[in-house]
């Protein structure tokens, strides 16, 4: 899977949990869910067993904890497919 | 933890504790039942000289005993009253049916979700008639203080 596909994959499901969209038409790397889309932490939840689904991975509480940017949450899930 | 140890639990109290018993509760769901006193504080302004129980405290009631009764035991020996805070992080809920003052309201939830300490259930409520009051769904996390 390419970056771009990932990233694609990403936007995708993190769209339903965004109330900033402005900040989903400007997204790059930098992205961070909580200050730039507004996400409330607690449908980070959401984002990573949505993640969890979607990949066919599974995501421990330690990796959890780092997927707060779109660029950490793609070296998450890079990480985990290449371990699987 | 026991039923009865759960409720001395919770981190809420009089006016604002909406749970009275623990009927049933396992890994996936969980029963429970509040009779609304007749003099509760709300029922002053709503509505004026007409006492119903406003649908947020009946989502209040649901969040109790399907949010933090139930992730109280669903964190089994981790949970612990002066490290633990909670919140309710999401709620759509539909009403049904009024609730009046001196009414027993019984609440089932059943998880879809218990993750990283957030907590997603349907949750249901019925009156003493068995008319369904209220049905929807609730989220809520425990965070260490």
């Amino acid at each position: 899977m390419t970056k771009e596909e990932l990233l694609s994959k990403l936007k995708t499901i993190i769209t339903p949990y965004v109330q900033n969209e402005e900040g989903l038409t400007t997204l790059t790397e930098n992205t961070d869910f909580i200050k730039d889309l507004e996400i409330n932490s607690a449908n980070l939840v959401d984002v990573v067993l949505d993640v969890e689904d979607e990949f066919d991975i599974e995501i421990d509480n330690e990796s959890m904890e780092k997927m707060l940017t779109v660029k950490a949450s793609i070296a998450v899930i890079e990480d985990k497919l290449a371990s699987k | 933890m026991g039923i009865e140890d759960i409720i001395q639990e919770l981190p809420y109290s009089k006016p604002f504790l909406f749970v009275d018993k623990i009927l049933e509760i396992d890994d996936d769901h969980i029963k429970g039942s509040y009779t609304f006193l007749k003099n509760e504080y709300f029922y002053e302004g709503h509505f004026k000289d007409n006492p119903i129980t406003p649908g947020v405290i009946l989502t209040e009631c649901m969040a109790q005993i399907g949010m933090a009764c139930f992730g109280i035991y669903l964190l089994k020996g981790e949970w612990d009253k002066a490290d633990f805070g909670v919140a309710m992080t999401s709620s759509d809920v539909n009403f049904y049916h009024p609730v009046y003052p001196e009414e027993k309201v019984t609440v089932i939830a059943t998880k879809e979700y218990f993750r990283f300490n957030k907590l997603k259930c349907k949750v249901t409520m019925y009156n003493s008639e068995d008319v369904l009051v209220a049905k929807g769904i609730v989220a809520g996390v425990a965070f260490k203080k």
